[in-house]
């Protein structure tokens, strides 16, 4: 077996506990506990009266942008990975490569302050 | 190991380096200086931006042809011509469109770096020489362009144009990535020269055709070709008057420009395989523009069938596959960038007191309450009817002698055809103007920049381009024959 | 008995191969959107262990951290919170299978094509040149780094443009600035004085005050 694979054993085996414990403890609770469901023990509850609308609402915007933010310096962050790794090999060139790209994300990042995007009030 | 310390040669892409670097320095520009003032000082500086690139690419002319980056981005004749254009599209554009912007609230600093964000995506991918970086390139335009659909996010239609446009440019980019690995798993490349070489000895696998198809499929998405149109009058319609001349010049060139590209530049010895999608897609849009066309009453879904057919019209020269081919299409598209941006700024003109108004019958009776715009107008559609004496003439009769010549009869005789429909409803929008009951007259004008883009480009579609078709013909031949070294 | 190590990740594969299939199915085929959007999460983290065994474990971690991260968190927040009717959306949807189903023929036509027609030239085997170090010199992740940066430094660039561009239009298309809301400003809270706040004023018997803000209020 290749060794990079070799490497990812324990969390093969971990998986596979995690797996079955689950399966058994879900499984157990099927199979052994005693069960009566009706009407009441399913609704919602909702201080003894009934629900008065779905849960479901419309939400702010804002929310997004705030995730959609998140993911763009998510991404960033992906690309600084591989440069960590191989930087010893990639050198000043390599280096300067990233400093530019950090440099564009950074534009972006002082246009996002000064418009208040990452402000919440 | 694989991997070079060199440098690439930077010079070559200057114009592109320049573009970005100023692109940020744009948008910090528009976000230090006070609100009130930065859209115009913002559309200024970009204007300024995209002239200093264009005279920074005048100075490559007479270059040979060049590749740096690890082969990854190309420059020659036909790429400068190419982006010349795209850079006028987009500063003519980006002029107009101020007092429109301004009265609809949308006047952000933010729409010239788009505007010039998207340009830069444009002349990425009319130099990719590689399909990552077509794709790069691509994305950048596309990406600028979704939002530039709905920058007015307060009003429905504006919303929905983005949000279509977004959706389908979103499936045809899957489509194209879908071929480009197909492309890469039988063909074992994605870069153009190497692609050209291995394909030009023997018999191309099927998986090379099947990939290919799906990138024809996803270039049509980008040029608006029928049966990938869908979205275009949508598109057009909903968008901000502005955004659509801005659609409707630039980023068609280079879309048409990266097709080029893409056809002779990777597949050259495959041209009996893609010449057939190509006549099809150019005949179906050609029909689509013309047929569609006549049932529209709002001009700027008129115009959106218009520009599809004369996509259609353009790929007759790509369809011929020859340097006679690729300098008539060219030609087309130059004339075509002059017509539809004078088009769009008297479209920009129209409005009455409660805005903007987008029917053809608000056209009506021009000729008697304004009659110098109701002459622009008349020699706009004239041309893009493809009359004789108009510029118009001129590119169809370069493309379909193309055609003829490369024993594409039946091609240039459906092109003809097409063309006699399509004169149809042209005009009947000068009929509207010149003969029906006048319609109250248009207010305000649209100031000095639209009204001297009207003038300037009337007249260069009036029987006075003829001096200037010869030089146009030189640049145009010179491009081609870089493009087929 | 030895347990033969050998067979492990061909194990491993059909057990991932397994759970993304059907995770994949039921992501379209659960009621709940919610219920959707979880089972997508464990499709893409099998889909990570398909990376890891085909020895692509940087792919494998991206997948984890942008899309089950930050994506899938994306869309659980919006099918827990949108105000759509979700049943009322699915309804009708059982007509487009005919056409579902075309397209799933179509992918599988292509899929077979692509097995049986793989003929690989000579050019394509000088083309395709492992391009990368094997996975014993080099992992993969150096290997990116190795040539993401410096070869590629145009696509590099052109990403980090992309991402910019994603920037700009998040905001242009959400953001608004709200009027009349009040902010902390740090410095002017701390730095303001008492004769800033309020005024003592000596109210006459019979005249009353103003209640108009003086200069200073």
């Amino acid at each position: 077996m290749e060794s990079l694979l070799v490497q990812y054993l324990p969390i093969l085996i971990f998986l596979g506990i995690a797996i079955v414990l689950s399966v058994i403890f879900v499984g157990a609770a099927v199979l052994v506990a005693k069960q009566a469901p009706d009407d009441e023990k399913l609704s919602a509850y909702e201080c003894g009266f009934d629900a008065f609308e779905e849960s479901r609402n419309q939400f702010d915007v804002r929310f997004y942008l705030v995730a959609i933010l998140f993911i763009i310096f998510d991404l960033e962050v992906a690309f600084l990975f591989p440069w960590a790794v191989s930087l010893g090999e990639i050198g000043v060139y390599g280096f300067w490569s990233m400093m530019i790209f950090l440099g564009v994300l950074t534009v972006g990042f002082v246009y996002e302050w000064k418009k208040g995007a990452l402000e919440w009030e | 190991m694989v991997f070079n310390e060199v440098i690439p040669n930077l010079g070559i892409a200057l114009p592109e380096i320049v573009m970005a670097v100023g692109a940020l320095a744009l948008l910090m520009v528009g976000v230090f200086s006070t609100a009130d003032k930065a859209y115009r000082l913002v559309t200024n500086l970009a204007a300024a931006l995209l002239l200093l690139t264009a005279i920074l690419l005048i100075t490559q002319v007479g270059g040979e042809r060049q590749v740096t980056f690890g082969g990854m981005f190309v420059s020659d004749g036909f790429a400068i011509f190419t982006k010349i254009l795209v850079l006028i599209g987009s500063g003519i554009s980006l002029l107009m469109a101020e007092r429109f912007l301004k009265e609809h609230n949308v006047a952000k600093f933010e729409y010239p770096v788009l505007v010039v964000l998207a340009t830069l995506g444009m002349m990425a991918m009319i130099s990719a020489n590689n399909f990552l970086s077509l794709y790069i390139g691509l994305e950048l335009q596309s990406l600028a362009l979704y939002v530039l659909a709905s920058i007015n996010r307060d009003r429905n239609r504006s919303t929905e144009a983005g949000l279509k446009y977004f959706v389908l440019g979103a499936l045809s980019s899957g489509m194209l990535l879908f071929g480009i690995s197909y492309i890469y798993g039988f063909a074992g490349s994605i870069e153009f020269d190497v692609l050209a070489e291995t394909l030009a000895s023997g018999e191309a696998s099927v998986g090379v055709i099947v990939g290919l198809v799906f990138l024809i499929a996803a270039l049509a998405f980008k040029i608006s070709a029928v049966p990938f149109h869908m979205w275009t009058p949508d598109v057009y319609e909903g968008a901000p008057t502005p955004v659509t001349a801005f659609f409707a010049s630039a980023p068609k060139v280079a879309a048409l420009a990266l097709f080029v590209r893409v056809m002779i530049g990777a597949f050259p010895d495959m041209l009996h395989e893609w010449q057939q999608v190509v006549i099809f897609i150019s005949i179906a849009s050609m029909f689509v523009g013309a047929f569609l066309a006549l049932v529209q009453t709002n001009i700027k879904r008129l115009m959106a069938y218009s520009s599809i057919g004369h996509v259609g019209f353009a790929l007759v020269g790509l369809a011929a596959g020859t340097q006679e081919g690729i300098t008539a299409l060219l030609i087309y598209v130059a004339i075509y960038l002059t017509m539809t941006l004078g088009a769009f700024g008297a479209i920009l003109s129209m409005r009455r007191g409660d805005g903007m108004v987008e029917s053809i019958h608000d056209l009506a009776g021009l000729s008697r309450t304004n009659l110098p715009m109701a002459l622009a107008i008349a020699t706009f559609m004239f041309s893009l009817a493809g009359i004789p004496l108009l510029a118009g003439f001129f590119g169809k009769w370069e493309v379909f002698k193309a055609a003829v010549n490369a024993d594409l009869v039946p091609l240039a005789i459906i092109g003809v055809l097409t063309s006699v429909v399509g004169a149809f409803y042209y005009l009947r929008v000068i009929k509207i103007m010149f003969f029906d009951d006048p319609a109250p007259a248009f207010e305000g004008g649209a100031g000095r920049t639209v009204s001297l883009v009207i003038g300037v480009t009337a007249i260069v579609n009036s029987p006075v381009s003829f001096l200037l078709i010869s030089p146009l013909t030189v640049a145009a031949a010179w491009a081609a024959g870089s493009l087929l070294y | 008995m030895d347990f033969p190590v050998e067979i492990l990740p061909a194990l491993a594969f059909y057990m991932f191969a397994a759970i993304t299939v059907a995770s994949g199915f039921l992501v379209i085929f659960a009621k709940n959107p919610v219920h959707s959007v979880l089972w997508l999460i464990l499709a893409f983290f099998s889909a990570a262990g398909l990376f890891v065994l085909m020895g692509a474990e940087f792919l494998a971690m991206l997948l984890v951290i942008v899309y089950v991260g930050a994506v899938a968190v994306l869309f659980l927040f919006v099918v827990m919170m949108l105000d759509i009717n979700f049943e009322e959306l699915r309804e009708g949807a059982l007509d487009y299978i005919p056409i579902g189903a075309l397209i799933g023929l179509i992918l599988l036509a292509e899929l077979v094509t692509l097995g049986s027609a793989w003929v690989v030239g000579e050019d394509i085997t000088r083309n395709a040149a492992a391009p990368m170090p094997s996975v014993a010199e080099v992992h993969n992740t150096e290997a990116i780094g190795q040539i993401l940066y410096t070869d590629y430094i145009y696509a590099f660039q052109g990403a980090g443009l992309v991402l910019l561009v994603a920037m700009i239009g998040a905001i242009v298309l959400t953001h608004r600035t709200r009027t009349g809301v009040r902010r902390q400003n740090i410095s002017a809270q701390v730095s303001r004085r008492p004769e800033d706040a309020f005024e003592l004023v000596n109210v006459k018997s019979g005249e009353g005050v103003s209640l108009t803000p003086g200069k200073k209020g």
